[in-house]
């Protein structure tokens, strides 16, 4: 084991090497690139046996993926954003196709207007297509979650194929010291994918993604998937288990952080919830009971370990780093359908925050504290909010006002 | 380049690879090709197709195929022929897969895909030196959805998305130039209706390295509108017309591999056009001699320019 200081990026590729992946399919694209170049610089100096071919798109990239994992190699690649959206139809291929493999996703805002700083709507885009979807928050967790995905995609009571999602910017490009495991541990705790019988060869043909005519069939198949997704919740706390012991760190479906004798708890996603942490050991100091708990695991929903983690709570601030445009947070909608049946089940109060990489600050945290201490109190749940100061919607009209002085010279008017 | 084992159409495998009982149409043009294609290359096949008719060739729990088969989408088969054929070699290099397990990569795919969105894809995996065959199965037009025009589809052709006094108004797109300007191993035009010239030219490309691209002439008695008893007469019309050259790309050089009689003595254009109801606009209730003679005039000028 060694200890070295590794971006986000630098860590998912360092656990695709751990993986001794065979095939990484590639496309470059801001803040992922890192990863693919770290890659090809390994492959180039003998440090991987494995082969990247950059596609020509996403699209391909997915297709590709997809293909060589049902051929029966370990698969690995990696996008971000609009790549993400741009591979779409192949996210939902390929988990029908059932092909283990891991995508790592650096979380960037999407178009338009075109952006580079992260939020989750291009990871949620995926939500529905069968990949199961592990959250990180440090660049550790990065490295352990791409081992975790290739035991949970590969196990045969899964077969499903794996978003790993960090932040890009945040996480992407911040150093932090990651523990790098021992070769021989991994290989321990990862043995080489077996396929099994579904893979191509001569003399033993299969037929993959083939069509079916009928609801009754294509519903067996859809619902099975799902059936295979929700599996992945067992079979996780089992590998995590194993981790564990091997290399000595926990890593739960949920995070909770001091939320034991908590009566207010944060609930987010990726890693502004270090940020939360900050705010939670703040706040304890001055008394205040608040937490935070984060869904690592998004795909499959662990609906039963955050209910109760929640029980008892008096209020829930959740922070949405994404915006359903027309509806609100996603988070926000997945814990109330989780939440639903509870009895006595705390207050739930909505926040949009950090949408483009945004920040969220430290008073803000203490104000969606104040905020749902308030609902709490007076039992009313304010309508949901976006985190917006002032001074920046100063700047804005500042921006809009040049923008229309600009526009007017260009139509000549003056 | 060695001599060819088929010498004449009695060398052609008197069994096939392929299963019958399909769901095409009767008369389909593009199955006949494909049963060629199958029983040339036999059962150590993976065919990865896009959206078209023949991705209801399987249709669960059914297969004619005797190898595999893979379905992706529109846009993107031969990536995922690049994904199987770079797994299958990691496999072979790492002793995971035994040589004699290897596997010839089919990509199967219609004209609305090869000519329009899998371009990209194809143009992408011939660049980077894809060993793989790639299938053309050119009906002129978005068959399985109805009949659509494409970018395959010929001049005046009637479609279901051209139904004007003169049909389909530009012109069919040089597939054949457009991937053999990537400089490929081998590209050819092919017909189902001229086994022979199909079987040797599968024959020949089978085994080299690289990227073997075929563009199969498949009448399509439902799209075209003649009767399905007719898909050989049309097929061999086209040829003998002059309409479908049969040729091939290869070390850089095309040549013709079967020439039309000259002009004058090879039948008019309009012997293939009158048999079928897509072009019946051109006959009647009046000859358009207009566009009758410019389509004659566009097949003279090929002829023509071929030395």
């Amino acid at each position: 084991m060694i200890r070295k200081l590794l971006t986000g990026n630098g860590a998912a590729a360092w656990g695709a090497r751990l993986a001794r992946v065979d095939y990484i399919p590639a496309f470059p694209i801001t803040p992922q690139t890192e990863i693919i170049e770290t890659i090809a610089h390994w492959i180039g100096e003998g440090r991987m046996d494995s082969r990247m071919t950059t596609l020509e798109s996403e699209h391909s990239m997915i297709t590709s993926a997809g293909a060589a994992a049902t051929t029966g190699v370990r698969t690995f690649t990696a996008t971000s954003s609009q790549g993400l959206l741009y591979g779409m139809e192949m996210i939902y291929t390929v988990a029908g196709w059932r092909a283990p493999f891991v995508l790592v996703n650096v979380s960037r805002a999407l178009s338009a207007p075109i952006t580079l700083e992260p939020d989750h709507n291009d990871v949620l885009a995926a939500r529905d297509s069968g990949f199961l979807q592990i959250h990180c928050a440090t660049c550790q967790e990065v490295l352990d979650s791409v081992l975790l995905a290739y035991r949970l995609g590969e196990d045969e009571k899964v077969r499903l194929p794996v978003i790993v999602n960090l932040d890009g910017f945040y996480l992407s490009f911040t150093r932090e010291p990651v523990e790098i495991p021992d070769d021989a541990k991994v290989d321990q705790f990862l043995p080489p994918y077996d396929p099994g019988e579904t893979r191509f060869r001569a003399g033993d043909p299969i037929s993959q993604g083939v069509a079916v005519l009928g609801g009754s069939q294509y519903s067996y198949f859809r619902y099975e998937t799902h059936l295979a997704s929700l599996n992945a919740l067992e079979i996780f706390e089992e590998a995590s288990k194993e981790f564990e012991e091997l290399f000595g760190r926990s890593y739960q479906p949920v995070e909770s952080y001091r939320t034991e004798d908590a009566e207010v708890i944060f609930f987010m996603m990726g890693s502004f919830a270090t940020k939360a942490k900050d705010a939670v050991d703040r706040l304890r100091s001055v008394g205040r009971k608040v937490g935070l708990l984060r869904p690592r695991l998004l795909r499959p929903f662990p609906a039963k370990a955050i209910v109760r983690a929640l029980a008892g709570k008096k209020g829930i601030a959740v922070i949405d780093q994404n915006l359903s445009l027309g509806k609100g947070g996603i988070l926000h909608t997945e814990l109330c359908s989780a939440l639903y049946s509870m009895a006595d089940k705390p207050v739930m109060v909505s926040f949009i925050g950090g949408l483009g990489g945004r920040d969220i600050t430290r008073e803000e945290f203490y104000e969606m504290v104040a905020v749902t201490m308030k609902a709490i109190e007076t039992g009313e749940v304010p309508t949901p909010r976006l985190l917006y100061g002032k001074e920046e919607l100063i700047q804005m009209k500042g921006l809009q006002s040049i923008a229309k002085v600009e526009q007017r010279k260009g139509r000549g008017k003056r | 380049m060695k001599e060819s084992s088929l010498k004449s159409i009695k060398d052609l495998p008197s069994t096939h690879v392929l299963g019958p009982g399909t769901p095409t149409c009767a008369g389909c043009g593009a199955l006949g090709a494909i049963k060629i294609f199958c029983d040339i290359l036999g059962e150590k096949t993976v065919f990865v197709n896009a959206a078209g008719c023949m991705t209801l060739l399987t249709v669960y729990p059914f297969t004619p195929f005797k190898g595999s088969w893979i379905y992706t989408a529109m846009a993107s088969a031969p990536a995922g022929a690049q994904g199987v054929r770079d797994a299958l070699d990691l496999l072979i290099r790492k002793g995971r897969l035994k040589p004699e397990e290897d596997l010839k990569v089919v990509v199967l795919t219609g004209d609305g895909t090869a000519y329009g969105m899998g371009l990209s894809s194809t143009s992408s995996a011939i660049y980077r030196g894809l060993d793989f065959i790639y299938i053309c199965y050119d009906n002129e037009g978005y068959g399985n959805t109805g009949h659509q025009f494409s970018a395959a589809t010929p001049h005046a052709a009637r479609t279901a998305t051209s139904k004007g006094p003169e049909g389909y108004q530009r012109y069919k797109k040089d597939l054949f130039a457009i991937w053999a300007a990537h400089r490929p191993a081998y590209v050819a035009t092919v017909a189902g209706t001229e086994p022979l010239d199909l079987a040797r030219k599968i024959e020949k490309a089978k085994d080299l390295k690289g990227s073997k691209l075929f563009i199969a002439f498949s009448p399509c008695p439902t799209g075209w509108y003649f009767e399905p008893a007719k898909t050989i007469e049309v097929g061999k019309l086209a040829v003998k017309t002059g309409v479908w050259p049969l040729k091939e790309y290869i070390d850089g050089k095309v040549a013709h591999t079967k020439v039309p009689l000259p002009k004058g003595k090879r039948p008019l254009v309009e012997e293939y056009l009158k048999i079928q109801g897509r072009f019946a606009h051109l006959f009647s209730p009046t000859r358009n001699e207009n566009v009758l003679e410019k389509i004659q005039a566009g097949v003279d000028a090929y002829w023509e320019s071929i030395v």
